[in-house]
Parts: structure tokens; sequence; C-alpha cells
């Protein structure tokens, strides 16, 4: 380990002239200043402001809605209900991300059929000449419910005389999480509340516990917390005379947002063209569309465009937050600190549709570690809460709590340093992981070897009730197909259009790649997303994959720029393309070195050569390599009112080849941030009609700069071989540890272990009086 | 031979065993004479509609999620497993 400074990078050997470095982003000022537009910021010509009618119940069966008294109302042009939107099959789709979808119960997310399944759940919607006159028009559609019990919680959910949220859901056993399904008309079963349940079983469970000298259990449970963006969904459309439509709005997939519109409108993806809006955060929840729909539906009927947004209320309360959760676990371990047997079981809230992430956690929960007889099993629960979505490496941090406490424990009683319990059982290269396949190439031991380094670990514990935890968490990271396109301009510059909607910085991350290539520097890239009519299919910002998978992309169409310039160049000097060398944004000639000419001399002679040069990349790169990243914490906490106070926070990560090492410490401080604000503070509170009553800013407490200390970050460069520089995805391991880490830190200085997340004042007193008998 | 892995619960609904060598040189050849071993485990591997494999299902050939699906061509020492799609955040 080098000197210690707060941001530190242990870079791989390779060094590169672009990538690598820090560049100011491309589209820095622009969001600093205002100019950048979002979702909402959009405005068009004789547009209208559509409005939702939500269900003031967590779980009803809608009797009838009588629309005609808000048609009638000055100003409205046009009312929608569930029956103006198309309700496909229940057939799953896949997503070609990774992630899949069931458009029968997308629909029914999206606006209610029979029956509102969770409080805020889409009724009907208005378009009107202003919001105002569409808010008030809401309260003249006449809805009859019949209000009936809900279900909140998995426990009860899975009761075999449990409330079904679904009369006719099926119930998988398969080896995929399916988005779930339908009962055959003919089939008599009852349904289910139980969307799926699966397991993976490796070795023998039973002999690894016999084996065992030791063994520790934990069963914690977390609440559903939200991925808190800054930026409330909106979406806008306008329907053209030849019947196309066109969308607006932020995503982190407009092709996502093109096809799901596109199904549930009733028209062929041909007609619609999605138009990528500058995104304010969207840590998985952006994956899925919830106004998109309905202000096409609306716009239709009312022959104008139709903007709709929903305020923080109606973010809380209709769009996915993370499943509430139930885990356990079960370790054995010899004296020596080798596991040789772990049980995990994982019951995860999937909301008012199939479909949570607990298959994410079943891949993630032992992948970072070699144990020889392991059992998973995952239970996908509907309940009558908002449909849970995507959040930051889906499922993996609440499984990580459990066995990351765990393993503390473990570590504990067997006198063994935590770091070193971890190393002992670290997976390295060709370690056979509980899910199956071997593990590639991966930073595990390097990771946990900076972090026994680091000079936090290390240091002096001053204070009263100070504890220090540390836990690891891991995230596969995901790919997919992607589009690059780069246009050589006369100036010497390029502009690179590109799929993939930037949530991260990756502007700047997939521009540094174009330019390494080309010899050029970044600021001469000039980076835009496409729409969907621009660019190529590229799937979701999501998984980490866009530094990935999109910069392979521009790395593509960069290597197809460059053969176009060696031939120019060639042409040019009347040599064969053979003799041509490109370097360092230079073309030159082997032989005779008075023949040489810059990009940008090229560059401006290129039209008169062969007409324009215009690079291509569509790629869909398999080997996205997997990461883990290591926290340490520091934390005080205050016996009387239960406070818990983070005092020092270093993460540490491998983060493959850190292309921007900025952006990527950006990730991991957000990320720590995110599972701090889960661990201490977060939670939809609901009282017992289901209703969530802190569906605010003021009453949802999410972490300020002034809850926190500046989070540290060393980043460890252990290159995936699958990538032409190495990267691995950043974005989402950062949040897998903190909880645990948080909650070995609190043991460390109170002595009780927390297995209730958030780890908020009540509980922590709770556990207190628990553990002094009071 | 290919080597495939069958999911747990795959393995109770068609009597499978966890592990099986079967012929092919592409995962659309494995599953159809995995089919003829096991009868009933190509309807869970395999979407007739989308000609695809089975959608929130992921193929993973030599260790990588496969990006080819039932077009990737595999090898006599190739291993196969059929694991959930895992979509990001």
């Amino acid at each position: 380990m080098p000197d210690y400074t707060p941001n530190m990078v242990l870079t791989s050997d390779k060094e590169y002239k672009v990538v690598g470095t820090r560049p100011v982003r491309h589209d820095g000022a622009d969001k600093v200043t205002g100019m950048a537009r979002y979702s909402a910021d959009l405005n068009l010509p004789g547009m209208l402001y559509g409005k939702v009618l939500r269900s003031p119940h967590a779980h009803a069966r809608i009797k009838s809605i009588d629309t005609s008294r808000a048609e009638a109302a000055p100003g409205v042009r046009a009312v929608i209900t569930g029956a103006d939107i198309v309700e496909p099959t229940g057939r799953a789709s896949d997503l070609a991300e990774g992630a899949m979808v069931n458009f029968k119960f997308l629909s029914n997310n999206i606006m209610a059929q029979d029956k509102a399944l969770y409080k805020g759940h889409a009724i009907a919607a208005v378009a009107a000449v202003s919001a105002h006159a569409a808010e008030e028009a809401l309260d003249l559609i006449d809805v009859e419910f019949e209000v009936l019990p809900p279900v909140m919680h998995a426990r009860d959910a899975m009761a075999d005389d449990a409330t079904l949220v679904h009369e006719r859901l099926a119930a998988f056993q398969t080896a995929g999480t399916r988005a779930g399904g339908v009962l055959d008309d003919d089939d008599a079963t009852r349904g289910t509340n139980t969307a799926n349940h699966f397991e993976f079983r490796m070795g023998d469970l039973d002999a690894g516990f016999a084996d065992a000298d030791i063994v520790v259990e934990r069963c914690v449970s977390t609440s559903a917390v939200h991925q808190g963006y800054i930026e409330p969904h909106s979406g806008t459309a306008m329907w053209h005379d030849d019947g196309s439509l066109t969308i607006y709005s932020s995503s982190q997939g407009h092709f996502t947002v093109r096809d799901h519109t596109a199904r549930l409108v009733g028209i062929p993806v041909s007609k619609v063209k999605a138009v990528p809006m500058e995104i304010g955060g969207g840590f998985g929840a952006k994956l899925a569309v919830y106004m998109e729909p309905l202000a096409a539906l609306l716009a239709r009927k009312a022959h104008a465009p139709v903007k709709v947004s929903m305020n923080r209320t109606e973010v809380f309360e209709a769009t996915g937050p993370t499943s509430g959760t139930e885990i356990s676990c079960r370790i054995g371990a010899t004296n020596d600190g080798k596991i040789t047997a772990a049980e995990v079981h994982l019951i995860f809230e999937a909301g008012a549709f199939p479909g949570s992430p607990v298959a994410g956690a079943a891949n993630c929960v032992l992948a970072a570690y070699d144990i020889p007889n392991t059992w998973i099993e995952g239970y996908d629960i509907v309940v009558n809460r908002p449909k849970t979505a995507a959040y930051r490496a889906p499922g993996s941090p609440a499984a990580a709590y459990c066995v990351e406490v765990a393993l503390d424990e473990l570590a504990e009683k067997l006198g063994v340093d935590p770091i070193d319990l971890r190393l002992i059982n670290s997976a390295k290269e060709g370690t056979r992981r509980p899910t199956g396949p071997l593990t590639p190439k991966v930073g595990y031991i390097e990771t946990l070897e900076a972090t026994k380094a680091h000079p936090h670990y290390a240091a002096p514990k001053d204070g009263k009730k100070r504890g220090r935890g540390v836990a690891s968490g891991f995230w596969g990271n995901n790919t997919g197909p992607s589009a690059a396109v780069a246009l050589v301009n006369p100036d010497g510059t390029v502009t690179l259009t590109e799929g993939s909607p930037d949530i991260g910085g990756t502007r700047a991350s997939v521009s540094q790649q174009l330019a390494e290539v080309l010899g050029i520097a970044v600021e001469d890239v000039n980076p835009q997303i496409g729409d969907t009519d621009s660019i190529g299919f590229t799937s979701n910002t999501g998984g980490s994959s866009v530094t990935f998978k999109t910069g392979f992309a521009a790395y593509t169409a960069a290597q197809d720029v460059r053969q176009q310039m060696i031939a120019r160049a060639a042409r040019i000097w009347e040599v064969e393309p053979d003799d041509v060398l490109y370097e360092d944004g230079v073309l030159k000639h082997r032989a005779d070195d008075q023949l040489q000419m810059t990009f940008q001399q090229l560059a401006a002679r290129q039209v008169p050569t062969g007409g324009p040069i215009v690079g291509r990349g569509g790629v869909n790169p398999g080997g996205a390599g997997p990461c883990i990243g290591v926290h340490i914490v520091d934390v005080e906490v205050d016996e009387d009112t239960g406070k818990v106070e983070i005092v020092r926070y270093t993460a540490i990560q491998d983060a493959g080849k850190a292309i921007h090492p900025s952006y990527v410490e950006g990730q991991i401080q957000g990320g720590a941030v995110q599972g701090i604000g889960w661990a201490l503070n977060e939670e939809y509170y609901t009282n017992d009609q289901g209703h969530m009553v802190n569906s605010s800013f003021l009453d949802y407490r999410m972490p300020t700069s002034l809850d926190l200390p500046m989070i540290d970050t060393c980043i460890v460069e252990i290159t995936n071989p699958n990538h032409p520089y190495g990267v691995r995805g950043v974005g989402e391991v950062p949040i897998v540890p903190p909880m645990a880490a948080i909650a070995n830190a609190i043991h460390d200085a109170i002595g009780v272990r927390l297995t209730v997340l958030p780890m908020n004042p009540g509980n922590v007193l709770e556990a207190l009086w628990e553990k002094n008998g009071s | 031979m290919p080597d495939v892995w069958i999911p747990a619960p795959m393995q109770r609904i068609t009597g499978a065993p966890d592990r099986v060598q079967v012929a092919g040189a592409t995962v659309r050849q494995v599953i159809n004479n995995l089919e003829q071993l096991h009868p009933g485990i190509k309807e869970l591997l395999y979407d007739e509609e989308l000609d695809d494999i089975t959608p929130g299902l992921a193929v993973i050939v030599d260790g990588d999620v496969s990006q080819l699906g039932l077009m990737e061509r595999v090898s006599e020492d190739t291993e196969m497993h059929f694991l959930p799609a895992i979509g990001g955040g």
C-alpha cells in the first residue's frame, strides 16, 4: 500500500494517454448552469397536462368507474381508465439486459384493471389545459371500491389461508425467476402469493456442517427502501398525422421506453421514437415505464401533446422501491477458519406483481467465497405494496447484510481477524460458485489485502462507544447489446452518438475509450445520446454495464475510423494501407518519414478523398467481469438516544481498469451513502391499512452531506481480460457492504448485533434494552 | 461432450440428474438432445414462440453469460449452466 491519500488508485501495470485520466465531463457545464433539459423541462406548443387518479386503498376491488363528470369539466380534453390500455397476455418477455417483464403485469401496474393492488395504484388519468384543471377533474371521477384486507408482509402472504393479491397467480418452480404468470382458465388450482420458489444446491450440506467445529446462525429483516432519485418521473407524448408517436422522457433505457410503450399502446415499435432527456438519477428504478404509456394514451385521445409528471408522493407510492426482506443463514467452519458449509434462505417481497430481485440475491450472496457445500433458496412473494423495481445491485445488499454479519460473528467466535476470515475463504479464478459456474479472473483477494493494508483498518478508535466494522459485497455486473457511431468532423473533432443514457459520467468514460484508440484529446470528442431512430438498439443503462459495453462499442467504432483513416492516407500518398502506421493520432509511412499527417489534417481532407468518414460499432460483448467492494466504517453510538454517527468511512473496490477514476470514486461514494441511508434511516413506514405514512423527503430520511464524513475510496485495478481496457462495472457493488459493515461496527461499539433495518435510534435502543434486560 | 448442469427444480420435474453429458455443437442442439434424454425439460428451457431461451433464464457457457443464446457454439469440453437472468440497477 503506497502512502495514504483520501482517494487512491492502486493502478494496473498498463498506462494509457486518455484512459485513466480525469477530464472534465462533457455535459458538466450544462448541468451545473441549468442548461441541461430534464424530462419535465419539455414544453411543446399546445401541450396538455396529465394527472393521475390513484387508489386511496392498499387493496380494493374496482366495482365501477364513472368519468362523465370529469370529461365535462372545463379545460378537460381526455380521460382514460384501464379500459384504454392494451392488456397483453401473461407471457413473460426478455428485456435483453437480463431483466424481463410480463406485459400483462406491466400493463396492470401502469393502470389498474379490476383491482387496486396498492395505495397509489393508478386508476384513471386526465389531460387538461392546465395542471390545476387536470387535478380538479380527478375529484370528479367517481370510483366505487370494495375495500379488501391488504396483505403487507411476505410471511403473512405465504400463509395457506392468506388473502390473495391475485386470485389467478401461478407459482413457478424453475431455475429462473420468472416475472410470474397466470393460471390457465381451465386450471382449478388455487392461486398463490408465492410467485416463485427456487434453490441452488452444491456439495453435501449435511456433511459440510458435520465437518464444522462451529456454526453461526443469523436471521435479519429489512424494510422496503426507495432509490430516492432527485428527478421525479415524467413523460411527454406527441402523435403525428402519420400515426407515429414521439415520446420524450428520462429513463435508463429509451429503447425499453419505445418497446414497452408500443406494446401497451398497441402500435409497432417502428411507429415510436423515444427521445432521451437528461436523467436526474435512476439507480434501477427508471428501467421501468410508468408515465410514458399514459401520456401516449391521453395524447391520442386528446389529439394534442400531453405531459404527465409525478410529484414526490407519487414517486414514493407508485414507483418501485426495493424489496422488504426476511433472510436467514447458517454457516459452519472449522477452528482454523475454513468454511465448510453455508445455507441461505431468501424471502423477498415483490410488491403487487411478481419479480423481486431475489434471484440477484441468490446469485451474489455467497459468490465471493469458496465454500464446498451450499444451499441457497429464494422466494418471490407478492404483497399489497408498489411493484418493486431494481435498485443498485438488486438483491445483493440485503443478502450481504445477513451473511456478512454472520461472518463477523464467526470471526469473533474463532478469534480470527474478519478480513483474514474472508481471505481464508475467498473465491479466486476457477473456484466453483454456489450457483454452478466457475469464477473468472477476479480481484477479491487483492481487494481484501488492500483493505487490510489500508491505514484506516489499523487506526486507533478514539472516543467513547466507538466501533469499527468491515464487510464485503459482490456484484456480477452485466453487459448487453450496444451501439456507437463516430462521425469525423472536418475540424478534427469526432461526434460520438451512443445509445446509453448517461447516469454516471459515461459520456466521458465512453469518449475516453474512443479518444484513446484515435490518439486524440477527449475534449475533441462530442458525445451525444441518440434517440431510438438515430442509433442502433442499445440495452439499458443498468447492471453497471455502460462503460463496459458502450465503451466496447465506441472502441469498435474508433477502430473502424482508424482503418478508414489509414486507407485514406494510403490513397493520398499512393501507397498500400499496410505501409501506413497510425500512432498517437498521427498517420505515418512506415519507410518514408516525410509522409506524415495528423488526424486533424486528414480529417480536413476526408470529403475529397472518398467522402465522410463514419465509424460504427455494434456489439454484444460477453465477459462483464464481476467485482467486490470491501468497506471499513467507524461509528459512534449514543447509548442514551440510540443515534449512530458515522465517524469515518473507507470503501475499497476492484474496478478493473478505472477509465475515469473520479467517476469511479463518485460511484463508490454515492453507493456507500445510499447504503448508509438504507442502514440507518430509510424505510417505507406503513400503517395497518397499508398506507405509507412517510411519503415525502421530510419524513423519509435520506442522509445529507451534513450527516456524513467524506467517504474515502481506494480503487484496486484488477483488469478484466474480456474488455480492451480491462473495464469492470463499478456502479452497483458499493451499495452492498454498508449495512453489514455498519451493523458490525455497532456491535464493536456497544456489543449488540442489530438484525433489523433500519438501525435507527428506536431499533438501537430496543436492542440495547434487550441486552441489558431492561 | 458438453457437460450440462441441470438446475435443482428441473431435476425434480424431469428426473434428470444434476449433471449430464449431452452431444451437440450449439446450445440449440444440446437442448434438443437433452429433451431426448429427459423429456419435458425442453419446455422449461426453450420458448417456442420466441424461438429463444425461456425469458428470465440465461445460459452460461464456459463461465460467461452467452450473448448468442441458442446459437452459441459449444465444444466437447464446454460446461453449460442455466441460471436466472439477473437484471441490474
